[in-house]
């Protein structure tokens, strides 16, 4: 018995002869239900398309919402309000002569003088018995080095301009209490104040005053840690992955040592802090919070984010590549270093900068290793103690000093600037190494 | 033998057999037909089968075509390419056959059968002979049989040994009889391509042979033909 | 199955396996060094397998277990001794898909001379890829613009490109893997012409699926078919007058 009768019994519609199903009439494609299937075909393309398209636009309006209020709130961190400050140096009592200040000793000479004691009393003689709260803390420090620019103005009197104290520059630049609103409109008659760019913020280190910190200390901590990761991570992940795919067996370790990389770069940052507390500042007794340490521990954080974009990279080399060159009698290792890496560069580049642009932002493993210290003056070598960027803000947006909102605003625009520059360059290098085949 | 993956080449292929098989058996008919009309003196007949030689030469050029379109659009290779290029030399050869059936019966007028040429009796067992030859060679071309092949060719010496006694009966017959050179001349033109007719089989059979097996049939002894110049 | 020949490669019982699968099953072929040797049948019946183990191509398949011996003018090639690099330098390789080094065409045909350390000095190592551009017909079409890339050259001029690439290091045996299969039929007559040119300085021997093309360049043609070698002979008579009925059916298309 054929089974054709069976079929025809079980599927309805399908009339079978002995060669098989009988031949089936020609589709009409243009019945009612035919046109129904074809509608709602075309809805469901439109509406996954406006679902698309709106997904696009959230993502974009977060980013968008994000940028704004960081430049909102940080742009006036790069500004900073100054205060004109008559000083009489020739009444000063300063036990100071001009020559004092063009020789070797100028700055002892200056640091032994109580220049910040005349600019309090220079405060309070212009604006009154609080004049020196009007003045930042660290308003002297101008006063000084005006001087020491020029020593001639000893014997005279002189309007420097000194950084205004902390709550009088929020109220210049937007809303402060009454009592700051109100001496600002005072120094504005007297048209004794004015706003302009916030050097400093670029030049200084961190400091409990909010007028005098500045991102130079911790944007050089981030750069030394960068260096440290990337002189580790890159050789490192690159040899990895190149041996991983080129070299290695087929067999159960290799199979271990892949599960073990993928599972490595989905390990939260918080545990390679504590594997590099225990390791690089426990075992090899490192010095904490150096830039060192820092680069060690996020190295070990990048490392498999490498690998694995390398891995990528490398696969996706034609093997007829590799054929070609074996073919002409290249060594393996030739056929490695003369087509494989330069052609899977480009892909190992941006896995690199993206695990890198990862390792900067990074907060939680440094904290574990002590990079959350008031370090206020920038790292001259590896092993000097030093904060990164992203603390940095972590630190400022712990002060209550008004004046620190807009530093950690501002401090985040230079993190995000540090990050499109990174990612411009690995876009420049993919461009430039990139080749079509 | 399997069939061809592409269908549409063995239909090729067996219209290109059908073809040999339709000329050969036209030239089978035209030497019997002109025998015939030869012992009747039906000049009538003889005339017919002068006028059919155009269709043999008709289906010779259709067998052309479609050998060179097979080799054109198929590019057949090995026992496909032999049998293509057999088919191809066959179709000449039977457009020959069917020459030689035409010029006997171009000569039934001048015959007068009579008159009392004796010899004339011996003539259609010797086109029987000749005829046999190339219808088992096309059988053996429908067969792709090598072995009927050889067969037929050695049944060429029957053939010759008829020519070679004809001869000498005609050559005494027309020294006896002076009168009748010019009819027994015809007689023996006659005899001559029924001689050349078997032939013509041996080659088919030798292409049969080479197209079924790929390699050539031995040389094989033809014997001595005799001849007026000897 | 050999022919009397000065044989430049003998190949003689030759099993190859991947992994437990037997690709190729006790074949045994001799390559004479002055004529073109094609190597037919249908895909997966090992001669592509074949071919790769003349030059050792199967060494990066680690699955790839080749048994027998392999003569290169009566070296053993699977010898611990015999240096694969200077194996393939010898016995050189074109693929079915044109891959040259998306590189410069200098750069391209350089390659192999520069790691072999062939040219003494720039002018030489001019002077060997003008020649090997010469004998691969490409020479006129490329004179020009030899610093442009060899990728941008159309695939008939990539695979002649291949076959310079691969005359560079002066081999004695060139192998084609079905060079011909990605090319029109222009480029493919000239690389059918080029292989006549070849013949007689190089052995060669050439995998194709395209029987006319075995017919037109080959002198020697060996049948593959599931692993094993079913036949070989000249190729006149292979294509005319096959001995064995299954080269028969697969040449006139009865395979299957």
């Amino acid at each position: 018995m054929s089974d054709a009768p069976i079929l025809s019994g079980l599927v309805p519609g399908v009339a079978t002869t002995a060669t098989g199903p009988a031949e089936r009439a020609p589709t009409d494609w243009r019945t009612q239900s035919m046109q129904r299937r074809i509608r709602k075909r075309y809805a469901a393309e439109r509406r996954f398309r406006w679902l698309g398209l709106g997904a696009v636009v959230l993502s974009a309006g977060f980013l968008a919402v994000l940028l704004v209020t960081m430049v909102y709130n940080g742009a006036s961190g790069f500004l900073q309000t100054q205060i004109a400050l008559p000083v009489d140096f020739a009444h000063s009592g300063l036990l100071l002569t001009p020559a004092d200040l063009r020789g070797p000793g100028a700055d002892l000479a200056l640091s032994t003088a109580n220049i910040e004691g005349l600019t309090d009393s220079s405060a309070k003689a212009a604006f009154g018995t609080d004049g020196d709260r009007w003045v930042s803390d660290g308003g002297w420090l101008r006063v000084r080095q005006a001087l020491k620019r020029d020593p001639a103005l000893l014997g005279a009197r002189a309007t420097i301009w000194v950084p205004a104290a902390d709550a009088i520059d929020v109220a210049a630049k937007r809303q402060g209490d009454p009592a700051s609103e109100a001496i600002v409109a005072k120094l504005k008659a007297r048209q004794a104040i004015s706003t302009g760019f916030n050097l400093p913020f670029l030049t200084a280190s961190d400091s409990n005053d909010p007028t005098r910190a500045g991102i130079w200390g911790a944007f050089k901590g981030s750069l030394f840690t960068m260096l440290v990761t990337l002189l580790i991570a890159f050789p490192v992940g690159v040899l990895s992955a190149l041996y991983l795919e080129e070299y290695a067996p087929r067999n159960r370790w290799t199979d271990l040592i892949e599960v073990s990389i993928n599972n490595l770069a989905a390990v939260p940052s918080i545990i390679f802090g504590l594997l590099g507390l225990a390791v690089f500042l426990g075992t090899f007794g490192l010095p904490r919070s150096a830039s060192i340490v820092g680069g060690l521990t996020l190295a070990l954080m990048t490392m498999p984010v490498i690998v694995i974009s390398g891995r990528n990279a490398i696969k996706g080399v034609p093997p007829s590549i590799r054929d070609a060159a074996l073919g002409v009698g290249a060594s393996p290792i030739q056929v490695v270093f003369h087509h494989v890496l330069p052609l899977a560069l480009p892909g190992i580049l941006t896995g690199t900068i993206i695990g890198m642009a990862r390792a900067l932002g990074e907060t939680a493993p440094l904290l574990m290793i002590g990079m959350r210290a008031f370090i206020a003056s920038p790292p001259a070598r590896l092993t000097d103690p030093a904060t990164v960027l992203p603390v940095q803000i972590f630190l400022w947006s712990d002060q209550i000093d008004r004046g620190f909102v807009e530093k950690t605003s501002a401090a985040i625009i230079v993190l995000l600037v540090f990050l499109l520059a990174m990612n411009g360059f690995a876009i420049y290098l993919r461009n430039k190494f990139e080749t079509r085949w | 033998m399997n069939d061809h993956t592409v269908k549409a080449f063995d239909a090729d292929i067996g219209q290109l057999r059908g073809l040999i098989a339709q000329m050969g058996g036209m030239a089978e008919h035209a030497i019997a037909g002109a025998m015939e009309a030869l012992r009747r003196h039906d000049l009538e007949g003889a005339q017919l089968i002068i006028a059919g030689d155009k269709k043999l030469d008709a289906l010779e050029l259709e067998v052309e075509q479609l050998a060179v379109r097979i080799i054109a659009l198929r590019a057949p290779l090995a026992d496909d390419l032999r049998e293509v290029v057999a088919a191809l030399k066959i179709a000449g050869v039977i457009e020959r056959i069917g020459d030689y059936a035409k010029n006997i019966a171009k000569r039934v007028p001048s015959i007068d059968s009579h008159g009392e040429i004796e010899p004339l009796s011996v003539l259609p067992a010797m086109s029987a002979l000749a005829v046999r030859m190339v219808h088992d060679a096309l059988d053996a071309f429908a067969a792709r049989d090598a072995d009927a092949a050889v067969e037929v060719c050695q049944r060429d010496r029957e053939v010759d040994d008829f020519y070679n006694s004809l001869f000498r009966v005609l050559v005494t017959h027309m020294m006896e009889n002076p009168r009748t050179i010019g009819q027994v001349t015809q007689l023996l033109f006659i005899a001559k391509n029924l001689e050349r007719v078997g032939d013509h089989a041996t080659n088919i059979a030798e292409m049969i042979y080479y197209a079924a097996t790929g390699t050539h049939m031995v040389e094989r002894d033809r014997g001595t033909l005799l001849s007026l110049t000897e | 199955m050999s022919i009397p020949n000065q044989h430049k490669i003998s190949a003689q019982h030759v099993n190859v396996w991947y992994g437990a699968k037997k690709a190729i099953d006790d074949v045994s072929l001799d390559f004479g060094s002055d004529h073109v040797t094609s190597l037919i049948g249908p895909s997966g019946c090992g001669k592509s397998t074949f071919l790769r183990t003349l030059n050792r191509m199967n060494d990066t398949i680690p699955a790839a277990k080749v048994e027998g011996d392999i003569t290169l003018d009566g070296e053993d090639i699977y010898a611990p001794e015999m240096d694969v690099v200077q194996l393939r330098a010898r016995v050189g390789m074109v693929f079915q898909k044109p891959n040259p080094f998306p590189k410069s065409i200098f750069e391209n045909v350089a390659y192999g001379p520069r790691i072999h350390g062939l040219a003494g000095n720039k002018t030489q190592l001019g002077e060997i890829v003008e020649r090997s551009l010469r004998r691969a017909g490409l020479w006129d079409e490329v004179k020009d613009r030899l610093t442009d890339s060899g990728t941008a050259l159309s695939g008939g001029q990539q695979q002649r490109l291949c076959i310079a690439r691969a005359i560079a290091v002066d081999p004695e045996v060139i192998l084609m893997d079905e060079p011909c299969s990605a090319l029109d039929p222009i480029a493919t007559a000239k690389i059918e012409e080029l292989i006549h040119e070849l013949k007689g300085r190089y052995a060669i021997v050439i995998v194709t699926h395209n029987m006319q093309q075995a017919a037109r360049v080959s002198q020697r043609t060996a049948f593959f078919h599931l692993g094993t070698l079913i036949e070989y002979g000249a190729t006149s008579d292979i294509f005319t007058n096959p001995r064995q009925e299954r080269t028969k059916d697969y040449i006139t298309g009865r395979y299957g």
